[in-house]
């Protein structure tokens, strides 16, 4: 079984530590996922688990393998996918491009994943030809989620998947999440809507100030009510 | 920044002994040839450092904005041709008067009619409206004008000033036409912002050439009257004959032969007479350079000077802080190109000739961009050091490369076809030194011989 | 009636043909602009040397294959050249690459730096040039110089107004057709060619998908070096090689590329015929057309001619200058490839 493991992670930018001694594990099929208050970090401790930015301290294990130093586009290789927050489409290719670039390190016939995909998001196939700069945002939401899904992942991350997206969108979001998770990926998300993430996830950590200020299963960190009071709101 | 300082005064230590170097092993003359146009390189590469160092400004229109101090120089310096003016000068008048009432009516227009679509096409019948206008006045005037006495004027003429007033008027005329480009250009992105001056230059240079009733277009105007004394003029000069006696003292005294004496002393009269006309314009280049500098650094320091960086630095949080940014860029604009301006009016008064067809973009544009950029954006010192170092490059990269040549192909025969080549393409190394020296220096200094000095204030 | 058509014919010898042929230049000059542009991301002001390289190493194989006798009969031997010219280009664009353009793109420098570095790459090019193969003018076409000669289309037609049709003017368009048709295959129906564009469209994203960056730049040299080359070379052909008019096709160039949207491979074709029409028509002197239209009492005295030829230049620039104000991204939206 896969996992993707951050061990005592600490970066920044430019000197500053953003995140300090961060540790947190995500399982093949599980859900996890982080919360915390603006500034708190939590994209940060993506990006260092991808290898974008590079740790002043810890270090990352893919499925019991080191890969501290390697490059994202080699973790990406290894089945590690990522979903950024912003930009995370390519608005002046179609959807089906997108898709297809999704899966450009793929040697085998990738045309199945994307009918598995458009199975999962069937407004993707009615616009396949459709440039995705013409889509709505939670669509383009979806683009972005598939294309990230043709690299057949193992863990797939999302930073701040349903961000400015209407609430409709947000729970139908949602349950594709957990749609995926069921198929066997670990996912790893970044969530400004704690209580929803909490409540379909696995696994959920709470980051203050880049340290991990608890963990524990989506259920006792909602059932907290000393999470429950500082970040979801009573 | 100890080092800074040390490095300004090493920098300027370097020029002079180039310079001496080169008086004391080619000629003198052409080593204050070389300071001369140094000042003037340097006077541009301070123009455009303005736009680029403080403003962050890509303005590859340079050769249009010297251009245009050239026309400067003639219409200040060249006596008035009454004939051509009773001739065409009134159609000329008149047809000036219409563009600028089109201009000012298309201004309006814009103004009035801000977000309507039709306003374009008001705009553009009063435009051709106005064109035709002026193409029924105008042709026949230049006809008229360009006919009186072709071979040697056939335009308007100037106003007949002393050329020295043209230094200022050649600042006002590139800076009016930057002011109008600006308006135009300067909300466009860096990149279109060069290709924009890119093309205004070709055009004031077409325009140049060929207008002839404006400054005889390619038929060039000779002969601009100096702000320096002639040669020959002080070669029949009382005082200046003793001073070149006095200053020679040593060397006539050892010459007993009367008549000897009289031809040697002929002849260091000729040779002064030259080197000092060329001193006298490197005074005044000297105290126009200085002045600017002076200017500059003032400007550099005061709140605007600081308000420009921040814009240049950070345009996005500056425009957030309430900053005109696309104003600041529009006054640094117009400054810079005045002072370019400036120069080229001097560069015409040392030439004395104004030759449109010489104004090609690699010498007059992308030559002081790579100055600016040697010199050190930024950095007003910078920028004339840039000035110094480039010119005298330029000027003695050809006798260089041929030292070079030399020596690589001493092998060959005289009559070797390779070697033949090579010697007949000298001229071309410079633009090779000339690129190679930019590339180097944007690759391992990137920030210049002088790099811009950061003030915490 | 006649009269009709003579003027018919008379504008598509002197603006319709020309334009296009004109057109074809540009186009393929400006595509190789926005190429570098959309993928580079820097405004490359020795567009214009690389084209003007590409010409001279056409010239010097011609002349290597007419010292021997090798030719193509009626065609000109240049096209023959031309693949080994087309490689030379690619060598110096992929040797500049290495030493100049790929160190900035990796400190990832702004792209006003990037392109003040490419005028230093301009310098030294032009420089090369000139101490290659000199700085006057070479005519190195050969073969037969029209399909249709003037005096033919007269005798043949019996309209008093000639049409001439050179080859090279036919070369030209049948070599642009190709290429664009090649390039526009490559960019929307390959792999490869569409991870160029995606790369274009968002770098980040591009290398998250595991889109080898050195592999894209590495074929947009191999494209840019080939578009200049056929670019100079054609435009060489058909006007004469100067090596100083190149640098006076860089304003017209961008002016197509960023009319067009600069970084959209499209725009810049549209870009490019719509400044060479502009150009020709602005600049061409109505006069005999409307002698032709027009009865005699109304026939004009002038030129009919709206600019002098001197004044081209501010045609691309006024266009320009319109587009930009009126839509600042270009006809076609730019940016991406």
């Amino acid at each position: 079984m896969s996992s993707l493991v951050g061990k005592s992670l600490t970066a920044g930018y430019g000197g500053a530590d953003i995140i300090n001694n961060i540790s947190l594990i995500i399982n093949e099929g599980e859900i996890a996922v982080i919360v915390g208050p603006n500034g708190a970090g939590k994209s940060t401790v993506m990006k260092s688990l991808l290898g974008m930015l590079s740790l002043t301290e810890g270090t990352v294990f893919f499925s019991n393998k080191e890969i501290t130093k390697m490059l994202p586009q080699d973790r990406v290789k290894l089945g590690i996918a990522f979903v950024p927050q912003n930009q995370n489409v390519f608005t002046g290719m179609t959807v089906e491009e997108n898709l297809e670039m999704g899966g450009f390190l793929r040697q085998d016939n990738i045309f199945e994943t994307i009918e598995e995909i458009y199975h999962l998001f069937p407004v993707l196939k009615e616009k396949r030809h459709q440039h995705v700069g013409e889509l709505s945002g939670g669509q383009r939401q979806q683009v972005a989620f598939g294309r990230a899904l043709m690299t057949k992942p193992k863990i797939l991350m999302l930073d701040e998947p349903t961000a400015g997206v209407s609430p409709i969108v947000m729970d139908e979001l949602f349950s594709r999440i957990i749609e995926v998770g069921k198929t066997g990926v670990g996912i790893l998300m970044v969530e400004q809507n704690a209580k929803q993430a909490l409540a379909i996830a696995d696994r959920g950590y709470v980051l203050v100030n880049g340290k991990n200020n608890r963990e524990g299963t989506g259920k006792d960190l909602l059932n907290n009510p000393e999470v429950r009071k500082s970040f979801l709101g009573g | 920044m100890i080092t800074s300082k040390r490095t300004e005064i090493l920098s300027i230590l370097i020029m002079s002994l180039l310079l001496l170097f080169v008086g004391f092993m080619q000629s003198w003359s052409l080593s204050f040839s070389i300071l001369n146009m140094c000042i003037i390189s340097a006077i541009m590469s301070m123009g455009i450092n303005m736009q680029w160092g403080y403003a962050g400004i890509f303005n590859v229109g340079i050769m249009g904005f010297t251009a245009l101090g050239g026309l400067a120089a003639v219409l200040v310096s060249h006596a008035p041709i009454n004939e051509a003016w009773s001739a065409g000068g009134m159609g000329i008048m008149i047809s000036f008067l219409v563009i600028v009432l089109i201009s000012l009516i298309v201004y309006w227009v814009n103004k009035r009619f801000k977000t309507n679509k039709k306003k374009y096409w008001i705009i553009t019948l009063v435009i051709i409206i106005g064109l035709i206008l002026v193409k029924l006045v105008y042709h026949p005037s230049v006809e008229a004008i360009e006919a009186v006495n072709p071979t040697l004027t056939g335009f308007l003429g100037g106003m007949g000033l002393p050329i020295i007033f043209s230094w200022i008027v050649g600042g006002l005329f590139a800076a009016g036409v930057a002011f109008a480009i600006g308006k135009i250009t300067l909300g466009l992105r860096s990149d279109y912002l060069a290709i924009a001056t890119l093309g205004i230059s070709e055009i004031i240079i077409a325009v140049l050439k060929s207008e002839e009733w404006l400054a005889r277009g390619v038929k060039n105007v000779v002969g601009l009257k100096r702000p320096v004394p002639y040669e020959i003029n002080l070669q029949q000069t009382e005082w200046f004959i003793s001073a070149v006696q006095y200053f020679n003292q040593s060397y006539l005294l050892d010459i007993v032969d009367k008549l000897e004496y009289e031809k040697v002393l002929n002849q260091l009269v000729i040779e002064s007479s030259i080197i000092f006309v060329k001193i006298c314009y490197a005074v005044l280049f000297f105290i126009v350079l200085l002045t600017i500098l002076y200017l500059a650094n003032k400007a550099q320091v005061s709140p605007w000077g600081r308000m420009m960086r921040a814009i240049r630095d950070n345009e996005v949080s500056a425009n957030a802080m309430g900053k005109d940014v696309v104003r600041r860029h529009l006054q640094v604009f117009v400054i810079g190109s005045g002072v370019v301006g400036i120069a080229g009016a001097m560069l015409i008064t040392l030439d004395s000739i104004f030759t449109p067809v010489s104004f090609q973009p690699l010498r007059y544009t992308f030559l002081i961009w790579i100055m600016v950029i040697v010199g050190g954006s930024g950095n007003n010192l910078g920028a004339i050091l840039g000035g110094f170092i480039i010119w005298f490059a330029w000027i003695e990269a050809a006798p260089a490369s041929q030292f070079v040549i030399n020596i690589l192909t001493s092998g060959l025969e005289d009559n070797n076809t390779f070697k033949i080549h090579l010697l007949n393409s000298i001229p071309y190394f410079r633009y090779l030194i000339m690129g190679t020296i930019l590339l180097l220096i944007m690759r391992y200094r990137p920030k210049g011989i002088l790099p811009e000095k950061i003030r915490y204030s | 009636m006649i009269d009709i058509f003579n003027a018919i014919v008379l504008l598509t010898n002197f603006i319709f043909i020309p334009a296009i042929t004109y057109g074809s230049q540009l186009a393929l000059g400006a595509l190789g602009i926005t190429f570098i542009y959309g993928i580079l991301r820097f405004a490359n002001f020795s567009h214009g040397e690389f084209m003007s390289f590409g010409a001279m190493s056409c010239i010097l194989v011609t002349w290597f294959f007419q010292s021997n006798n090798i030719n193509l009969g009626y065609l000109p031997t240049a096209l023959l050249a031309l693949p080994f010219a087309i490689l030379s280009t690619i060598i110096l664009s992929l040797l500049f690459n290495k030493f100049v353009f790929s160190y900035y793109r990796i400190q990832r420098s702004a792209p006003v730096v990037i392109a003040m570095a490419s005028i230093g790459v301009m310098f030294v090019i032009n420089a090369i040039i000139r101490i290659v193969i000199g700085p006057n003018d070479i005519k190195f076409f050969d073969g037969q110089k029209f399909i249709i000669k003037a005096k033919q289309f007269k005798n043949m037609t019996g309209l008093s107004e000639g049409l001439a049709l050179k080859s090279t003017q036919v070369i030209t368009v049948f070599i642009t057709i190709f290429l664009l048709f090649l390039v526009f295959w490559f960019l929307q129906k390959t792999k490869t060619g569409k991870s160029m564009r995606a790369f274009s469209d968002n770098e980040d994203l591009a290398l998250l998908s595991g889109i080898n960056p050195s592999k894209v730049v590495f074929i947009t040299w191999l494209i840019v070096g080939t578009l200049a080359c056929v670019a100079g070379t054609l435009y060489g052909l058909d006007k004469g090689y100067k090596p100083f008019t190149y640098l006076g096709l860089v304003l017209p160039i961008f002016a197509a590329a960023i009319v067009g949207g600069i970084g959209n491979p499209i725009g810049a074709v549209v870009g490019g015929y719509t400044i060479a029409f502009s150009e020709i028509m602005i600049t061409y002197a109505y006069k005999k057309f409307f002698k032709y239209l027009l009865p005699e009492s109304l026939e004009p005295t002038g030129m009919i001619q709206l600019l002098s030829t001197d004044y081209k230049f501010a045609v691309s620039f006024t266009i320009l200058v319109i587009v930009l104000l009126v839509r600042p991204s270009g006809i076609f939206k730019g940016r991406t490839l």
